[in-house]
């Protein structure tokens, strides 16, 4: 009893420590970010005897910081609004509405996923350029508009739901678009809520495409604007950190509201 | 067979139609209309932006372009450059290099993490939670905040070892080491994704075969190798395959941490093929490496694929 009594304590100081390690890099970017003068030689001190915020204000006055944020925030609303469409009507026809060779295109579909962007980047810029649209958010935001994965997470779920409720429905006159809309939609609210947290998080951290459509200062993101940091502040790494700060908030934020539907989309993923 | 047993059996194979509406042409048409009002708004983005793009990348490696003067054709010769150069063999090493370092330490260390919050331990899904919040940080934000942990001069890894006496490596500014710190930053990010899959996989393991193995005399190590693995294959299956394909792609966190550097010594074939489109004005080639890479991956995962039969196990 004893020796299983001590397990199961050191199973316990062994995973919150490994905690602690996990958040620890979290922690020391904000304390950086808040120790003025880190340069070239200093490590800050982990309980900063001066604390400020001055590296935030430098980071506002001098870096369109505030705009960087209002972009990244509207391109991420907007895919997820866009994503949330177009992935939940896909869904409704490849579980309720069969056609001939449904099979085959629910086939081409999800082997979209298996693509990567690398290989499409030059043709889709040179695409977007021939349309007028680089340095443009439509040109960030067109090729995010459709998403395999999302398209496959609401299918799962639209399965789930009992025909017999539609059957119902029908006897009652409604058509597609109503069942669709009244009795499908709501029954598969927590499947659209892990939808719209990866959707938004897919947005708020996409690097790459972003970098190739997005030229102008003004029209950066976050990621984006995050690298350029590293090119204009090289070692003033207090301003670095309150940028990647300023970044992981409003994510961290979202992921604490909905961590449960984060959680359950990954594993959901995983088991298929 | 006779005409009369073939009008039978058609009269037969008809004889449930009474039960599904008959459908005029009318109402044929106007169920066509719903399919297509519910496809087109997923359909027309993935052929323009996919779809599309992907056949074009195709016409494109064949061509020499910069990607302001006309095109011309030149066959394979994109792909005879790019295999005849050393480099290419080396950025492809580097990626995997990435992979055979970035692999077992996600898996191993998101198994034992799994293995340990399946138990009934407090606060379990609070320590989940940590565990899993690096994985929502976007890669440019893992890639400076280790840029700065891990910062030869003033970083406090090496602060840390220093205290210790030991002089800790130049991490990201060292050719050896700068693969090594993209494979940790990598590795502490998606830690807690792997997990999350295997806790889930591990959950789904039907406790009675843990009792009947422990009837048996199945110690802890016994039963993790013969009941907890075996049964886990399919979420392990289901992370190599993830693992190897992002493993295969990985650009952003290598573009921010060494940007491929220090001389070229953690370049990844991604990086090259940035390079090349937009700041070499070598399309045709940037083209001929992604399709080359899409190959790669397409092979790898096929291999897996049908080699899961012989390991993976669905119960």
């Amino acid at each position: 009893m004893g020796r299983r009594r001590l397990g199961w304590i050191a199973l316990h100081v062994i995973v919150v420590l490994g905690a602690i390690a996990m958040f620890f890099p979290f922690l020391w970017t904000i304390i950086t970010s808040i120790s003025p003068g880190v340069g070239l030689t200093v490590t800050p001190a982990l309980f900063p005897e001066n604390p400020s915020l001055e590296a935030y204000a430098r980071l506002f006055a001098e870096r369109p910081f505030g705009r960087v944020i209002l972009n990244s925030l509207g391109l991420a609303i907007a895919t997820t609004l866009v994503q949330l469409v177009t992935s939940s009507t896909a869904a409704y026809a490849f579980s309720r509405l069969p056609f001939r060779g449904r099979g085959a295109v629910f086939a081409v579909y999800l082997a979209t996923m298996m693509i990567p962007l690398q290989v499409l980047i030059v043709p889709l810029f040179v695409e977007l350029k021939t349309f007028g649209l680089l340095n443009t958010y439509l040109g960030a935001l067109l090729p995010t508009f459709a998403s395999a994965f999302g398209i496959f997470l609401l299918r799962q779920a639209i399965n789930q739901v009992p025909r017999e409720l539609d059957e119902a429905a029908t006897l009652d006159g409604a058509g597609h678009f109503r069942i669709f809309w009244t009795i499908v939609l709501p029954n598969i609210r927590p499947a659209l809520a892990t939808l719209t947290v990866f959707a938004f998080m897919g947005s708020w951290n996409s690097f790459l495409w972003p970098l190739v459509v997005l030229r102008k200062p003004e029209l950066q993101t976050l990621p984006i604007a995050l690298a350029g940091l590293q090119g204009q502040y090289t070692t003033e790494w207090d301003i670095i950190m309150a940028g990647s700060v300023v970044s992981i908030l409003p994510m961290l934020a979202l992921y604490i509201f909905a961590q449960k539907y984060v959680i359950q989309g990954v594993a959901s993923s995983g088991i298929k | 067979m006779s005409v009369s047993t073939l009008q039978t059996s058609l009269v037969d194979r008809s004889a449930p139609a009474p039960v599904r509406p008959v459908r005029r042409a009318g109402t044929r048409a106007r169920y066509a209309l719903t399919v297509l009002a519910f496809l087109l708004p997923s359909a027309i983005p993935l052929t323009l932006f996919v779809l599309g793009p992907m056949i074009a990348a195709a016409w494109v490696s064949l061509n020499e372009w910069n990607l302001i003067a006309p095109m011309r054709f030149v066959g394979l010769e994109n792909f005879a450059t790019l295999l005849s150069d050393p480099t290419t063999g080396e950025v492809f090493l580097h990626t995997v290099f990435y992979i055979v370092g970035y692999l077992p330490l996600v898996y191993l260390g998101g198994l034992a993490l799994a293995l340990a919050l399946n138990t009934a331990l407090k606060g379990r899904s609070f320590l989940r939670g940590v565990y899993f919040l690096p994985v929502v940080t976007s890669w440019i934000v893992v890639a400076l905040v280790w840029r700065w942990l891990l910062n030869p001069s003033n970083g406090i890894v090496n602060s840390a070892l220093a205290a210790v006496g030991i002089e800790g490596p130049g991490w990201w500014t060292d050719p050896l080491w700068a693969m090594p710190s993209i494979i940790i930053a990598s590795a502490w990010k998606d830690l807690g994704f792997v997990m999350v899959i295997l806790l889930a996989g591990l959950q789904a393991i039907d406790p009675d075969l843990y009792d009947a193995a422990k009837m048996d005399g199945a110690g802890w190590w016994r039963r993790l190798f013969s009941v907890t693995l075996p049964l886990l294959s399919p979420s392990t299956f289901f992370v190599l395959v993830i693992s190897l394909i992002n493993g295969f792609q990985v650009f952003d966190q290598v573009y921010a941490m060494t940007g491929g550097g220090p001389n070229g010594a953690s370049e990844v074939v991604v990086q090259r093929i940035y390079d090349l489109t937009f700041r070499y004005g070598q399309a045709g080639e940037a083209a001929a490496l992604s399709w080359m890479l899409f190959i790669v991956i397409l092979a790898v995962t096929l291999v897996q694929v049908r080699g899961q039969r012989r390991w993976v196990n669905y119960g």
